[in-house]
């Protein structure tokens, strides 16, 4: 759930309200009783007499507080705007909607139902609205689960989005959102996420890492070990990949049979990823592999020593793959959509495959840092629609090895 | 030149009945004789102007009917009848739509739940219907009238309660020339005035609580409660005679001059343009 305005109302005022100062008297007015606004929609009459017209989107934090304001702004002449109930046809069949089901964006949205404005949880772009008719509440629900009689909103009508505050851009997530360049200062950077990381910690929001095997290749495994015993990371989103070569460095020393250390590749050293996943298929998979001692260090380990829920999520690639590696696309994203709840901030680093997959399940409120040495990554996140993402074009490792000399700073 | 034509209606049945402003008070009551010659004499001064007055039947209970400027709005043949704030005053509407329909006029109303309190809040100087709201008219109503009249029509919030009407703190003399008492709006309302009306004479404290801004236009003659001799100074100086009458009979219910009167052909600030 967002923190902040949360009580919306929109009103309208049609009229000379520009000359007559209406309209910024209503606005003052809004502003004056804690409240805020988004002009959503004026036109501004041509002639002098012709009158101009404003739809306003009232916020407040509180509902007697935004009650306030409606009366004192109905005095100016402002009404609420006519408002009717979504709409919603029963799906008639499993696993599609109906053609008309009103599409998803990962912006916080709220349906009209029985005269009342809802919250609709589980906000997830690219899906569908489900709405529970008899504790009226409503959810996001992706195209696979829909069961067939489930009332599926249809239409615009009675659905409203609110895009992210756009007031008090000051820090970089505001104002640098999706600005991608290699040529932009990394210190700044750095240092913004590192205190956007730290606000979230201190409100109680988890932190998700979204992690590509090139944190490994990089040599940054002791920077995100770090993380996670700094208490930086709470959920790990990743793929077969990241844990087998984080599993060949503890077996082995070597990461795609590069020696870390020195650089160098490993005599036999291509088979040790292989032979890393089948050690800890013998095993019985990597928390039996710790259980038992066999696997000592590494990301996978401090995950399981520090009880950090983590998401393997497998691809058509993999070798192997480790046993805790969901092959089930479908069932991974429920895994996933279940661990984000109550996720604030998200660190993506090298993995497009599993950024672009998080990006899409996050709601537009989470702020998210992605990290690669190619811009594509992130650009391809904001064109896709994460537009709540911060850039940051460089290697990974001097990335990490900075913001935790910031978290620990 | 135009006939000035002024609907009034004498006080037969005037009276301090109920108390639904500040000014009025039932323990102190009007004196009928002094009503009644004081409005007499108000009648008299405005037909020695030239002026031709209509005459609307007294009612009995209806103590406020001769406060004819609250009728409603006149707009050409159009006449926007008002939606009083208080059901006291309700009651006049009938008796005010039956002589307008008798005399030619469309009458018209504004949407349910809408009050208006007519000419006693709208007021044309020149081409622009300046209204005020909050205490007696909504300001919705306004905007809605905006559309109606093709006009432009400012909305300004009246923020004493002593000055309850546009009427008792605003009076326009000739497109663009007018009179007010600047307290009685706030920022907002103060500066929509001086940004539309270029020649503001503003009317001091103790002059407009004895209803100086409630005046009646009539060419170059302005006819006000007696006892506004700055005001009568400041008009003197800006081309005008300013002309007294006493009135305090019906200051006592809060209006004067201008509240016992409503112009039928339009104000002479008033510049409607094409109809």
């Amino acid at each position: 759930m967002p923190k902040g305005k949360s009580f919306v109302e929109e009103i309208e005022l049609q009229g000379h309200i520009i000359d007559s100062l209406l309209l910024p008297k209503v606005l003052d007015e809004i502003l004056t009783r804690g409240g805020t606004y988004v002009i959503k929609d004026i036109k501004l009459g041509k002639r002098q007499v012709d009158p101009s017209y404003a739809r306003i989107e009232v916020k407040a934090d509180a509902q007697q507080q935004l009650d306030e304001i409606l009366r004192a702004v109905h005095e100016h002449g402002a009404a609420p705007t006519a408002q009717k109930d979504c709409e919603y046809e029963l799906a008639d069949m499993e696993g599609a909607f109906p053609e008309r089901f009103y599409s998803t964006t990962n912006y916080r949205t709220q349906v009209r139902l029985k005269h009342d404005w809802i919250d609709v949880d589980d906000q997830e772009m690219d899906c569908g609205i489900v709405l529970d008719l008899k504790n009226n509440s409503a959810r996001c629900l992706a195209m696979v689960h829909v069961k067939k009689g489930d009332p599926i909103v249809v239409g615009h009508q009675g659905v409203r989005v609110m895009p992210a505050e756009t007031t008090a851009r000051q820090s970089l997530f505001e104002f640098m959102s999706s600005a991608v360049s290699s040529e932009k200062p990394k210190g700044v950077t750095v240092r913004e996420i590192a205190a956007t990381m730290k606000r979230a910690e201190a409100a109680g929001e988890k932190i998700l890492a979204v992690l590509g095997p090139a944190v490994v290749h990089t040599g940054s495994v002791e920077h995100i070990c770090a993380l996670i015993q700094l208490g930086y990371l709470d959920v790990l989103f990743a793929g077969n990949a990241l844990a087998t070569h984080d599993i060949e460095q503890a077996l082995f020393g070597t990461s795609l049979g590069v020696w870390l250390d020195r650089g160098l590749p490993a005599e036999e050293g291509h088979e040790h990823h292989l032979r890393a996943i089948n050690t800890i298929r013998r095993l019985g998979g990597i928390q039996a592999a710790v259980d038992k001692g066999k696997l000592k260090s590494g990301i996978m380990f401090e995950c399981i020593q520090h009880r950090i829920p983590f998401v393997l999520a497998g691809s058509i690639r993999d070798d192997g793959p480790l046993p805790e590696v969901i092959t089930d696309t479908l069932a991974a994203q429920d895994v996933m959509r279940e661990k984000i709840r109550g996720v604030g901030f998200c660190l993506m680093i090298a993995t497009m495959l599993h950024s672009i997959a998080v990006g899409n399940l996050l709601p537009a409120a989470v702020k998210v840092a992605c990290v690669d040495i190619n811009p594509a990554t992130v650009t391809k996140l904001a064109d896709r629609g994460s537009h709540q993402t911060v850039g940051v074009v460089t290697d990974a490792e001097p990335f990490l090895r900075a913001l935790v000399a910031e978290l620990k700073a | 030149m135009r006939t000035p034509r002024i609907l009034m209606c004498p006080p037969d049945f005037y009276g301090i009945e109920y108390e639904i402003n500040p000014w009025m008070s039932r323990a102190r009551g009007a004196a009928p004789d002094r009503a009644r010659q004081q409005w007499r004499n108000l009648y008299d001064a405005l037909v020695a102007l030239g002026v031709q007055v209509e005459l609307m039947t007294p009612r009995p209970g209806l103590p406020d009917l001769v406060f004819t400027a609250n009728a409603g709005l006149i707009f050409g043949n159009r006449f926007f009848s008002s939606r009083f704030a208080h059901p006291e005053r309700q009651r006049e509407t009938p008796y005010f739509d039956e002589w307008f329909v008798g005399h030619g006029f469309s009458v018209e109303h504004l949407p349910e739940g809408v009050y208006f309190e007519g000419a006693g809040d709208a007021l044309f100087c020149g081409p622009t219907l300046f209204a005020g709201y909050r205490i007696r008219s909504h300001a919705a109503g306004h905007l809605h009238l905006g559309n109606v009249l093709e006009r432009m029509v400012l909305p300004m919030e009246l923020v004493d309660e002593r000055f309850y009407h546009l009427d008792t703190c605003f009076c326009p003399l000739a497109p663009g020339e007018a009179i007010y008492f600047p307290d009685a709006f706030d920022a907002y309302g103060r500066t929509v005035l001086q940004q539309h009306i270029p020649k503001l004479i503003p009317v001091v404290e103790t002059e407009a609580e004895r209803f100086a801004c409630n005046a009646v236009v009539v060419g170059k003659t302005v006819i006000v409660n007696a006892g506004s001799d700055q005001l009568a100074e400041d008009l003197r100086r800006a081309g005008y005679a300013c002309q007294f009458v006493e009135l305090d009979e019906f200051i006592k219910a809060g209006g004067s001059a201008k509240c016992l009167t409503l112009r039928l052909d339009g104000e002479d600030a008033a510049d409607w343009g094409d109809m």
